[in-house]
């Protein structure tokens, strides 16, 4: 047992660090430590410049640009990337669809897509959710009816993220009415370009417009662009939402933002004194950290024991990254909360930063009230609490 | 990065595994408690003889020469069946001080002695007035010839009672807080002027309060420098607290497991209570502290014998208090999914609430150590303060 990397691993971290370092451009990189939202384009350049370099998609085969790396090795990219910070790379197409596509999908669809989801040249969204299908995903309503070489869709989906930007969406569509719930659902790639698709963004209330409303209206969808088989598409749904459940504890990002909190901490007075001096205030963060240093752990043995796993299973312990990363996130945006104290009233919308107004107040007070607000959808989305608490309860402990 | 056990460390956890899977159900612990020290005289020549009792001392001083992870997986077995012999106090503490602190001299004697099961020994190392501040000490230790005199009380030695030979802390110089001036002294329990009030403590062990007066013991039974001993320790207290981080995972591992098969098996409303969803999410919170524990006692198993003092206290200090908050939040739920039965002294789930409860209580609770980490700078953001 040896909690330190080895010496190969080491070497690797650096190379990571000094890489996403350098490669960062600094006006994305700044928008981040303020905990603003990085906007498409700024995900784009980053993916790209991962791209470039070959770590775009260090996760997946060989064969489609992976690298083979270790867990271990592909936890410290992940840690290193947020810890830069730098913007995930493009989410939905690297993580969500391209390994459906590479797992289920057929040849033409693999040398289609996965070249263009690794150099960013389609943008993904996820349509999964609808206004009657929540958590109970698979009472899903819309129709996907075969019309020779094609699919006729009608029907609506809701909270897709940031569709209002994608030309591509992946949706879970009825095929079958008359099959048992999860049996009649397929898999199929939609171009959002097509006549009748018609997406309308809803602000959060933060004032983000991170999702939308997306509303197919007869259109036509080509049979070709049925991921696997028909009417299996809850297996494939099943396998998106069990992917990547390592990255989704988002230890580094907490990381670096009870680095940013203590840094504001460092500059801001309370009382005539500064606020990390104050010892209530540090025992508060120190608190934050204990569960965070826990929760890091918790993912190292993950890691470590992936490799022993026969495939398709999963680490119990895995099953508690999602709720705990979520917790320690409220956690230290109710920090921030703290450090900045009544210049949280004043509110500040994007175009203005973007049109370059000046601040009101520190000029690091204006994002902290909005992530704080922004950060209470981190417990309900990709199963809420509740769900992943009830999952755990049945498949972990039996019950 | 390697989070997987060698090969002997697995045989090593079989082997204590099934010693107490033979022999200490709650049931042989019953027993166990009346006997005369209130353990069992026994089971502690069965670990002599698997090797326990001298696991992490020298092989040249007869020991086996195992580290941090060996005591991990000793202490957290221990922790499943709550044992009441006194490893902790003997192996661990007292132990700890030896090999950080002795002469080769001293632990040829001693160590051979631990090992058979001929010798326990407790650490004096609080006093009434020290809560967990480990340099608060007031006993006295002064100089006689070749050798010292010891005059103070010192409190809450864990089976105090039941040791041949006391190690204690004392100060020959300095003021009461201060953290130059300690010694360590190794004091016959028989000693003419040591006193000793023995007690039960809460969770089914034993302790003792215990008076010096006008204690002499030779020159030879000082370890370590008289003057400057602080440094071994707190050394030998984080040792500790990793021992008991490890001990508290083996109980909280066993109150989930009771807990959840209790839930499996209690009937009400024509149901199992296991089917209704509230009572689940409480179990699968009580799974997260365990994982997280669990997660925090390989931690300090890791860090405890870190070089960088600094680096050291502060990983410490975040598993205790990790531990001391799961010992709340998960011992509450384990009582209240229980019901009335939760609550009787028959049923084991309460003896290891106890257990846990005074493991947050020993070498500093989770205030105390959220204070401690906090004040050395914390876990994360040396690099933020310097951006
Ligand atoms: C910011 C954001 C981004 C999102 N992005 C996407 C996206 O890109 N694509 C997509 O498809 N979806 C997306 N979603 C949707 C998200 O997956 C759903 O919001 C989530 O599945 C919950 O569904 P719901 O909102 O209908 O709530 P409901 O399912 O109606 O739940 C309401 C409450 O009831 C609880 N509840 C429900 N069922 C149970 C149960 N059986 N036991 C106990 N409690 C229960 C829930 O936990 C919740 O607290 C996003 C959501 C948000 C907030
Ligand atoms: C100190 C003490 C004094 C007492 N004094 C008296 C007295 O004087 N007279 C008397 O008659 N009784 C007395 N009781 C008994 C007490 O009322 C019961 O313990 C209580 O009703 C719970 O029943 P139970 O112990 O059988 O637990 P159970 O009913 O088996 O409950 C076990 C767990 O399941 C939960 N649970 C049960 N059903 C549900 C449900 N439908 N939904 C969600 N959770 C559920 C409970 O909250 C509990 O956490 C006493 C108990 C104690 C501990």
């Amino acid at each position: 047992m040896d909690l330190n990397f080895t010496a190969d691993e080491l070497a690797f971290r650096d190379e990571v660090r000094t890489f996403c370092r350098s490669a960062i451009p600094p006006d994305i990189r700044e928008k981040l430590i303020a905990g603003r939202h990085p906007s498409k384009d700024d995900k784009v350049r980053w993916t790209r410049i991962l791209a470039q370099k070959g770590w775009a998609v260090p996760h997946w085969p060989i064969e489609y640009g992976g690298k083979g790396w270790t867990p271990v090795q592909q936890y410290i990219f992940g840690e290193e990337v947020s810890q830069t910070p730098a913007p995930e790379p493009a989410g939905s197409g690297i993580n969500l669809v391209g390994p459906v596509i590479y797992t289920f999908g057929n040849e033409a669809q693999k040398k289609y897509f996965l070249p263009r989801i690794v150099n960013v040249d389609d943008w993904w969204c996820e349509g999964f959710s609808e206004p009657g299908a929540g958590s109970d995903l698979a009472s899903l309503k819309t129709r996907a009816v075969r019309n020779g070489d094609h699919y006729i869709v009608n029907g609506q989906k809701i909270w897709t993220s940031l569709a209002q930007y994608s030309n591509w969406i992946f949706c879970l569509v009825r095929t079958d009415p008359d099959a048992k719930k999860q049996r009649g659902i397929s898999f199929l790639l939609i171009d959002l370009k097509s006549p009748g698709v018609t997406v309308r963004p809803i602000q959060l209330f933060d004032g983000y417009p991170e999702v939308c409303e997306v509303f197919f209206d007869d259109v036509q969808v080509p049979v070709d662009n049925l991921v696997g088989e028909e009417n299996r598409g809850w297996d494939y749904a099943k396998f998106v939402l069990g992917n990547g459940r390592v990255t989704i504890a988002c230890v580094g990002l907490s990381k670096e933002r009870i680095r940013r909190i203590k840094e504001l901490a460092l500059r801001t007075r309370v009382g005539g004194e500064r606020l990390i001096d104050k010892a209530d205030f540090r025992k508060k963060i120190a608190a934050v950290e204990v569960q965070l240093k826990a929760l890091e752990m918790t993912q190292l043995r993950v890691v470590a024991n992936q490799s022993k796993l026969e495939k398709g299973t999963q680490d119990p312990a895995s099953s508690i990254l999602k709720i705990k990363g979520s917790e320690i996130q409220q956690a230290t945006a109710e920090l921030l909360m703290d450090v900045i104290g009544p210049y949280a009233l004043p509110y500040q919308s994007e175009e203005e930063f973007q049109r370059g107004e000046p601040a009101i107040g520190p000029d690091w007070a204006g994002p902290i009230a909005p992530a704080y607000f922004n950060g209470r959808k981190v417990p309900i989305y990709s199963g809420s609490d509740e769900i992943q608490k009830n999952i755990i309860a049945k498949v972990v402990l039996g019950l | 990065m390697d989070l997987d056990l060698s090969e002997e460390q697995r045989l090593l956890k079989n082997g204590v595994e099934r010693l107490m899977r033979e022999h200490y159900s709650f049931e042989d612990r019953r027993k166990y408690r009346t006997e005369k020290l209130g353990f069992s005289e026994a089971m502690w020549m069965r670990y002599a003889e698997l090797g326990l009792l001298g696991l992490p001392f020298a092989e040249v001083h007869g020991g086996l020469g195992a580290g941090a992870v060996e005591t991990m997986i000793v202490m957290e077995a221990f922790g499943k069946a709550l044992i009441l012999e006194p490893y902790f106090a003997t192996v661990v503490l007292a132990g700890g001080v030896l090999r950080h602190g002795a002469t080769e001299a001293q632990n040829s004697k001693l160590v051979p002695a631990i090992a058979e099961g001929r010798m326990k020994l407790a650490f004096a190392y609080a006093e009434p007035q020290s809560r967990y501040d480990l340099f608060d000490v007031e006993t006295e230790a002064k100089r006689d010839g070749e050798g010292w005199v010891l005059n103070g009380t010192k409190g809450l030695v864990l089976h105090g009672d039941a040791a041949d030979k006391i190690i204690v802390s004392a100060r020959t110089a300095g003021g009461a807080r201060e953290k130059v001036g300690i010694g360590l002294f190794l004091v016959d329990a028989n000693a003419p002027g040591l006193m000793r009030r023995a007690y039960p403590t809460q969770d089914g062990l034993r302790a003792a309060e215990i008076t010096l007066q006008n204690v002499r013991i030779g020159g030879a039974d000082v370890i370590g420098d008289p003057a400057g001993a602080f440094p071994i320790i707190s050394r030998v207290a984080d040792e500790a607290i990793a021992a008991l981080c490890a001990e508290a995972v083996g109980c909280f591992a066993e109150m989930h497991a009771i807990t959840v098969n209790y839930l499996k098996t209690r009937k009400q409303f024509g149901t199992t209570i296991g089917s209704f969803q509230v009572l689940q999410h409480r179990a699968v919170d009580m799974f997260v502290e365990l994982e997280q524990s669990c997660s925090m006692a390989t931690y300090a198993t890791m860090m405890a014998g870190e070089r960088d003092v600094t680096e050291r206290e502060r990983a410490l200090s975040a598993a205790k208090a990790q531990i001391g908050q799961s010992s709340k939040a998960l011992g509450r739920q384990a009582i209240q999914l229980h019901g009335g039965i939760g609550m009787t002294m028959e049923y084991s789930i309460g003896h290891y609430f106890k257990h846990v409860t005074m493991i947050d209580a020993s070498f500093g609770d989770t205030d105390h150590h959220l204070q401690r980490l906090a004040s050395l700078g914390g876990l994360f953001g040396d690099q933020a303060i310097q951006r």
